[in-house]
């Protein structure tokens, strides 16, 4: 009877405590509406301790509960065994626990396929991209399979094997033939993966300059992008870090080289579809990533290292809006590698169109080397002379 | 018996259960400059669940970012000050966050916390000696990991806040100290905090491997010793292996950032200013630190492989299946992962040449990984499985290592990489297979060796249960569905993700991954309570509260210098033989000899042992004819 007595009183303090808990709710509540009308800031303090208060009295309660639950488990457990049962089999409890996570872990799991699963990238708008896509199917089959069957096996044996006192484990140190078997199943699934994947890569990335290859350099700094396309030479001028002295030529362009005379500025990466692009990668300050997700592109901006990306576009933006159901659709390239305070917002639209309208896009591009640049060009040149005409005359000295 | 005689013999020569009467044990000898393993591993233990506890913290810091970033919260601005301007993280915080998180994680308590716990506690009392084979530079060891965990949280206190260059801390990021608050001073600190740590590594290291080698009890050949065992062994020379080479990365870093050499950066434009360096490579600091970063997720994981592997046989009352493929494949791993590194580096800019070839040796370390999977399905496979809050853990680690490693056949192949790289899908992935299947076979360790930790104490199991099941269930519901935002391209180390309307579609999945963290935190406190209130008011153990084999049950209760009264144990049988047919009890302890268990003895037993063969032929056949004769 004392048990009893026991839970009931614990039963009452956690009443008790819920009654507080609600009481403080209510109070949070008008706290919370007088606060937002009046805005003081001595208001506000007290109000954010009152909402602190109430989510620790919130958990001591759950606490309390908790504590309540074991006990009665514990009075329940005594309570059989002074009547000369068993206690409380907690092997079978488990056991079952085990078998409805199981459950519950499938139809999540199934859940999570068919709901969030559908809120993944589309198809891949490049070529190499459809490469990728097939691999990553097949790589997503294995793998599920494996997944669910392992899961399945360690639950399930979980719940049928849970202990009992009637039985033994059964004695199995080993069996090679199984061991031989399940070492060189993987080992054949991998290496098909492997294989496959092997040359998947090797023709995304070992890729030639061709002629009709739209080179386009991308720079990357802290905490945007810079873009340069080439003029009608389609070749893009030679840069040099050590030459960007001013914001205007802010990508070092080395204006030795004649190839930079008829290069372009940019806003928007504008892709024509079905035509090579090279994106020529830089980077100015510390490493950034060019990532391109829709057309499976991502490559790293690395100072000191330029690197390059190749690949082809093949569905426009109007299409994929089109496809997507989605008007305000547009393809992104966004930064994938930590660069500093600015990381999460360093992105650029890109334009996939048709051959003709980047044709026409581009004629109304400005070139890279405009007046203010030529006019500090100009400078330049003319203290450099100057320079020069000291040194003369220090060393005629 | 040489093996015993290696170290003082205190423990022998005081046949009483000595700890309060041993003559020179003051406070400051006792619990602070102790050289005695059981206590160095309580002191990592102890310091490993704090530095996670604060680490956890951070996590559910910049998980409410991520949850709620339009709202602010004016608790952040009173706790973090100018961390939170206006009750919302400053964005340079938040990666600061971001990086002490996942460096403390995987370093002071994945590693430490982990590895410097029960390598301290086990390898002595399940190889059967005395103590380490340097008890003062185990205890270095502890008090170098102090300091670096001293050093590592005291930049949160300098002026600009902690390392924010992410835990690679990938130079240039953290060698220009204008790229970013977070390169400045407390960067400075996380180089010399893990300089620190890297010393009390080796130390550690160094001490387990010479251990196990050569202060292993009489009988205890390498192939009678407990997986466990062979896990820290193998794991101890990893890290003596590969963290020096993390050391040469961290010192030229520090050249780089302190003394203007130019090892990792070149061509450089900051802010409008040309730099002077020239001629260096961002791209070497990522082989020098991945070529340990790689091993290091190892060194994370084998450990905790172990220690289910141990805590899934006892409790299964049955030999852990294929003993010998689990060795050769915690080997293979071990020697596979130091030619796996370039496979964080498909995408760097690293010749796509190196790519594919990183990309086969990182598939092929699956198989391994594979072969465990499977063995362990097949220890479970007819077992009586006892449902121990240790088991449910191990459990737990062996599912979440499938979940997560099954996703590394993803990253593990570049063509898919490319698109994965940097993405929530790798964020999934390894804080399933190295992060929540690594804490998991801790906590296994954390309860069943509690005994051995705190002298006879036992934790509460129903409030194992509850602390397993909330933990199991939130971690599912924090990492899976973060694979799915990783397949949409969302990228990781992003502060908020409102700055991209295709990214709204995951806002809900984002607070629901919140929730789930801050309920598994929650759930934590559970073991808190468990774990330190066990410590004074636990249950009392009985010697082998398990039934299990292995060598460390066979101690005294109360804990000893010397670990044994009188000579220690001889072994001799493998640390397995559960439900062994023909034995009443379906345990038998290794220090039982075969010569005592004649009718559950198996050819098996005398593999290496011919005399021993002949005599239990000998046996059988007497035993036949007795059986026929009756």
């Amino acid at each position: 009877m004392g048990f009893r007595k026991f839970i009931n009183s614990k039963k009452v303090l956690s009443l008790f405590a819920a009654f507080m808990l609600l009481g403080t709710n209510a109070l949070m509540a008008q706290t919370g509406a007088s606060g937002s009308t009046a805005g003081a800031p001595t208001e506000s303090k007290s109000d954010m301790w009152m909402g602190v208060g109430y989510y620790v009295l919130l958990f001591l309660l759950a606490c309390v509960v908790i504590a309540v639950i074991g006990k009665i488990l514990k009075v329940y457990d005594l309570a059989l065994k002074m009547q000369g049962k068993k206690g409380i089999n907690w092997n079978n409890i488990l056991g079952v626990f085990c078998l409805v996570f199981l459950v519950a872990g499938l139809y999540g799991t199934y859940w999570s396929f068919t709901v969030q699963g559908t809120q993944i990238l589309p198809d891949a708008a490049s070529k190499h991209g459809e490469k990728i896509d097939v691999m990553f199917w097949v790589t997503l089959v294995i793998t599920t399979f494996v997944f669910v069957i392992t899961q399945i096996l360690l639950f399930g044996f979980l719940f049928k094997y849970r202990g009992s006192d009637k039985r033994k484990g059964y004695y199995y140190p080993h069996n090679n033939m199984i061991e031989k078997i399940w070492t060189i199943i993987p080992a054949i699934v991998l290496t098909i993966l492997v294989v496959f994947g092997f040359f998947t890569w090797r023709d995304v990335m070992n890729t030639t300059n061709e002629k009709g290859d739209i080179n386009i350099d991308i720079t990357g700094h802290q905490f945007e992008w810079l873009l340069r396309y080439p003029g009608k030479d389609g070749k893009l001028g030679e840069v040099n870090y050590q030459l960007y002295y001013t914001a205007n030529n802010n990508l070092g362009v080395n204006f030795q080289d004649k190839n930079s005379f008829d290069d372009l500025r940019a806003d928007t990466l504008m892709l024509p579809v079905n035509r090579s692009i090279r994106l020529n990668i830089h980077a100015q300050d510390v490493i950034h990533s060019v990532y391109l997700p829709h057309f499976r592109v991502q490559m790293n901006a690395v100072p000191g290292l330029p690197t390059f990306f190749k690949f082809t576009p093949t569905v426009t933006t109007a299409e994929m809006r089109h496809r997507l159901d989605d008007p305000n659709f547009n393809y992104l390239l966004y930064c994938n590698k930590i660069c500093g305070g600015g990381h999460y917002n360093m992105q650029k639209v890109v334009m996939v169109v048709t051959e003709s309208e980047y044709q026409e896009w581009l004629s109304h591009q400005k070139p890279y080397l405009n007046d203010q640049i030529k006019q500090e060009l100009h400078l330049a040149g003319a203290s450099q002379q100057k320079g020069a005409a000291q040194n003369r005359i220090a060393l005629n000295n | 018996m040489s093996s015993t005689l290696a170290v003082h013999g205190h423990g022998a020569e005081h046949h009483d259960h000595g700890h309060e009467h041993h003559h020179h044990d003051t406070f400051i000898t006792k619990y602070v400059f102790s050289q005695d393993h059981k206590m160095i591993a309580k002191q990592f233990l102890i310091t490993g669940i704090t530095m996670a506890v604060i680490a956890m913290i951070l996590s559910l810091l910049f998980r409410i970012q991520l949850a709620y970033p339009d709202k602010s919260f004016p608790l952040l601005e009173t706790l973090l000050g100018r961390f939170a301007p206006g009750g919302r993280l400053d964005p340079e915080f938040y990666l600061s966050l971001v990086t002490i998180h996942g460096t403390i994680m995987v370093f002071f308590v994945l590693t430490a916390g982990l590895s410097g716990t029960f390598s301290n506690l086990l390898i002595p009392l399940q190889c059967g000696s005395r103590d380490m084979a340097s008890p003062f530079v185990n205890m270095l060891s502890y008090w170098f990991f102090l300091t670096a965990s001293v050093i590592m949280l005291a930049s949160f206190f300098v002026q600009k806040g902690p390392a924010g260059a992410g835990w690679t801390i990938y130079p240039p990021l953290s060698a220009l100290p204008k790229a970013m608050k977070g390169s400045d001073l407390g960067m400075t600190l996380w180089l010399i905090s893990m300089v620190c740590f890297i010393g009390s590594s080796l130390m550690g290291g160094i001490n387990y491997v010479s251990t196990v080698l050569n202060m292993r009890t009489k009988g205890m050949d390498l192939w009678k010793m407990p997986l466990t065992v062979w896990a820290f062994f193998l794991t101890a020379i990893l890290g003596i292996l590969s963290f020096p080479v993390l050391v040469a990365g961290v010192v030229l870093l520090i050249f780089d950032r302190s003394f203007g050499t130019s090892f990792y950066l070149s061509d450089i434009v900051l802010a409008g200013k040309v730099m002077p360096f020239s001629g260096g490579s961002p791209i070497l600091f990522q082989h020098l630190f991945w070529f340990l970063g790689h091993p290091e997720v190892y060194i994370v994981i084998m450990p905790a492989m172990g220690i289910a592997s141990e805590v899934i046989a006892v409790n299964s009352r049955k030999p852990i299946f294929g003993y010998h493929a689990m060795v050769y494949s915690l080997i293979g791993i071990t020697t596979l992962s130091f030619i796996v590194w370039g496979h964080h580096m498909f995408v760097t800019g690293m010749n796509p040449f190196l790519g594919g070839v990183f990309m086969i040796t990182t598939l092929i370390i699956a198989v391994p990984s594979a072969v465990k999977t499977f063995n362990w399905l097949a220890t479970i496979w007819r077992g009586n499985i006892r449902f121990t809050p240790a088991m449910l853990f191990a459990i737990g680690m062996v599912s979440f290592f499938i979940s997560g490693g099954v996703t590394g056949i993803w990253l593990g192949n570049s063509a898919l990489d490319i698109n994965l790289h940097d993405t929530y899908f790798v964020v999934a992935h390894f804080h399933l297979v190295m992060g929540s299947a690594a804490i998991f076979g801790m906590l296994a360790g954390v309860y069943h060796w509690y005994p051995k930790l705190f002298a006879g104490r036992l934790m509460d199991e129903k409030l194992g249960y509850l602390h397993f099941w909330i933990t199991f269930i939130c971690a599912y519901l924090v990492f899976f569905p973060m694979h799915f935002m990783g397949l949409d391209g969302v990228p990781r180390r992003y502060y908020e993700m409102t700055a991209f309307p295709s990214f709204n579609k995951w806002m809900s999945v984002n607070i629901l991954i919140t929730w789930s963290a801050i309920t598994a935190g929650l759930a934590q406190v559970a073991f808190l309570y468990n774990f330190f209130s066990s410590i004074w008011f636990g249950k009392r153990a009985t010697q082998n509260p398990w039934n299990a084999n292995t060598l460390e049950w066979t101690a005294p209760i109360e804990h000893m210098h010397g670990n044994w009264p009188g000579e220690i144990p001889t072994v001799y049988r493998w640390p397995y033989d559960y439900s062994k047919p023909g034995h009443d009890a379906d345990f038998i302890p290794q220090t039982v000899p075969l010569s005592e268990t004649m009718s559950s003895n198996l050819p098996h037993d005398f593999e290496d042992n011919p005399a021993g063969l002949e005599q239990y032929n000998a046996w059988v056949k007497a035993h036949k004819a007795n059986e026929a004769v009756k």
